[in-house]
């Protein structure tokens, strides 16, 4: 009896933010720099457990199960861990910083340093309520400082959206992909409930690629090679705005090459609905129940928040008779990008829930009912 | 088939490791689950529930607004949550520590006197629920989730666990005509 279940289902119970752990640590980890804070503790305990169980293992003169993972550090604040993750992955190393919302607003300093430094560091938040010391429950009010640059100076942060623990696993690896195919920050965001959430995955099987770092990575100049310098200044303005020209080429590239989203029976829909994370889940119900109402409801999810899917939602303004955003905040900060890319074209409307109250599938479906009205 | 949950308690009844132990056994028994925690501050003393999904389909929404099952531990998990079961659902509360049997016709309500059965009040409570519901089975419970969620020095606690849960199931037999 034991042995048939086991075959049955391979799949691991696991939480949102463990699942962070253990897919980061998969995608061959070499540093992580953090500070903890609910809701997002749960990564920095994971990774102290893994890099302390590790030496215990060395010790012991076993084999450690994460050689590649070196350093693991506690710093004093915010601010020191994103700047340990720029000085890390300037030596060429992957690594790896997590907070929850203020202390991402903390790291912004550092975030805007490694984007002019072009440095590939992965970021995660996993976003609570706010503004100020706000609350722990989740929310998503982070659109605004991760997608348009929290930092000072103008640049981009590659930011994926997951939806469910497995979709946490697989986007923690991509993230440490993207960062280094760009050499670009990239983001993994999401809301406090699925970092607490716990979901059955299946560990995607990743084997970190060989990105060559020797031409640019500060790591020891021993051959006496022509040195490698990892700077954000340019004191020249033509030598800054040159700078700048090759970060917006890199950028076009990836809009042109990144952009990632989940179309669900938006085709033939009248109404479609744009949600990312938890919300786009509770939407996906909607979507169904609408339907038997007979109402035609799509549902648009941006996977990547920046590069945004632009394209695809003004194709949808082109055909829907209305879009219908829902955000786990007050402002419409997401609504914003897609109020540009339907440009016009259909009604947008928007429905927001915040302070940690999660919108039920009743209220969205009465809102899709009213939009029907109005537009049919 | 789809089971929506919601167990609520006081922090330290063991709430939270009840809901995991079912999504774990459901999970290995070939389902889909979600697990949610309340999160907060008040973790010691407080009240704390979870919300548990465990369907043949995949999940949407892991939001539990109208639970097929509540199972709760205290009065003011009844007082909260009973309202919310959906018609037709089952309440399972501990009679121990709710002494006046709450009224609700549309649902199936029981009593069970957890707390006096044994000190691992949400294994009887999980017993009761598997011989109630018939969601999970029993071997599931016995030979996979209580090996993995009781290890690292606490193998010791499970048999008590075991015949914890044997006897809120022989509680239900006992006390409850089919």
């Amino acid at each position: 009896m034991k042995k048939n279940l086991e075959n049955k289902i391979e799949k691991i119970l696991i939480k949102g933010n463990d699942a962070v752990v253990e897919a980061a640590l998969r995608s061959g980890l070499n540093g992580f720099f953090g500070y903890p804070i609910t809701p997002a503790s749960e990564i920095i305990e994971g990774f102290a457990k893994a890099y302390y169980e590790d030496l215990e293992r060395k010790k012991k003169g076993l084999k450690p199960k994460y050689p590649e993972f070196q350093v693991f550090l506690q710093m004093e604040s915010e601010i020191a861990s994103i700047n340990a993750a720029l000085g890390g992955a300037a030596t060429g190393k992957r690594v790896l910083t997590a907070s929850s919302s203020p202390g991402i607003s903390l790291k912004q300093e550092g975030i805007s340093y490694i984007a002019g430094c072009e440095l590939p560091v992965a970021i995660i938040d996993v976003m609570r309520g706010g503004p100020g010391l706000g609350n722990i429950a989740p929310e998503q009010g982070d659109y605004f400082q991760t997608v348009k640059g929290g930092g000072h100076g103008d640049y981009r942060l590659i930011t994926l959206a997951p939806n469910s623990v497995q979709e946490l696993a697989e986007f923690t690896c991509e993230i440490f992909e993207l960062a280094d195919k760009y050499r670009n920050p990239a983001v993994l965001l999401y809301d406090g409930y699925l970092g607490q959430m716990k979901e059955g995955v299946i560990f995607p099987k990743v084997k970190a690629k060989n990105y060559d770092r020797s031409s640019w990575a500060a790591d020891g100049n021993k051959k006496g090679r022509e040195k490698h310098i990892i700077t954000s200044i340019y004191i020249a303005p033509e030598d800054m705005e040159k700078h700048k020209l090759r970060l917006k080429r890199k950028y076009d590239l990836i809009e042109e090459k990144e952009v990632r989203f989940e179309n669900y029976k938006s085709d033939d829909a009248d109404i479609v609905i744009v949600a990312y994370g938890i919300v786009s889940r509770i939407a996906k119900d909607v979507v169904e129940k609408a339907r038997k109402e007979g109402i035609k409801v799509g549902l648009l999810r941006p996977i990547t928040l920046w590069p945004f899917p632009k394209k695809e939602i003004s194709q949808i303004a082109d055909n829907a008779k209305a879009i219908l955003t829902v955000e786990l905040n007050m402002l419409g900060q997401m609504n914003e990008d897609v109020l540009i890319s339907a440009n016009g074209k259909c009604p947008v409307e928007f429905y927001g829930r915040c302070g940690g109250v999660i919108p039920k599938e009743k209220e969205i479906l009465e809102k899709i009912l009213e939009i029907n009205r109005k537009v049919k | 088939m789809s089971v929506k949950l919601i167990i609520s308690g006081f922090g330290g009844q063991g709430v939270l490791l009840l809901g995991d132990i079912i999504a774990y056994s459901a999970l290995k028994e070939g389902k889909n689950v979600t697990w949610v925690p309340s999160y907060g501050p008040e973790s010691r003393g407080g009240t704390c529930n979870c919300q548990v999904i465990c369907s043949e389909k995949s999940i949407g929404s892991p939001v539990v607004d109208e639970p097929d099952i509540l199972i709760a531990f205290n009065l003011p998990s009844v007082d909260k949550f009973m309202k919310t079961v959906k018609k037709g659902g089952i309440m399972l509360y501990d009679s121990s520590l709710v002494k006046e049997k709450p009224k609700r016709d549309d649902i199936k309500i029981y009593g069970i006197p957890a707390t006096e059965i044994s000190d691992v009040a949400n294994m009887v409570m999980l017993g009761a629920y598997i011989e109630l519901t018939k969601n999970i089975k029993l071997e599931t419970v016995v030979n996979l989730a209580l090996p993995e969620k009781l290890k690292g020095g606490k193998e010791k606690f499970i048999p008590k666990n075991i015949k914890a849960i044997k006897k809120g199931i022989e509680y239900v037999l006992k006390n409850f005509n089919f």
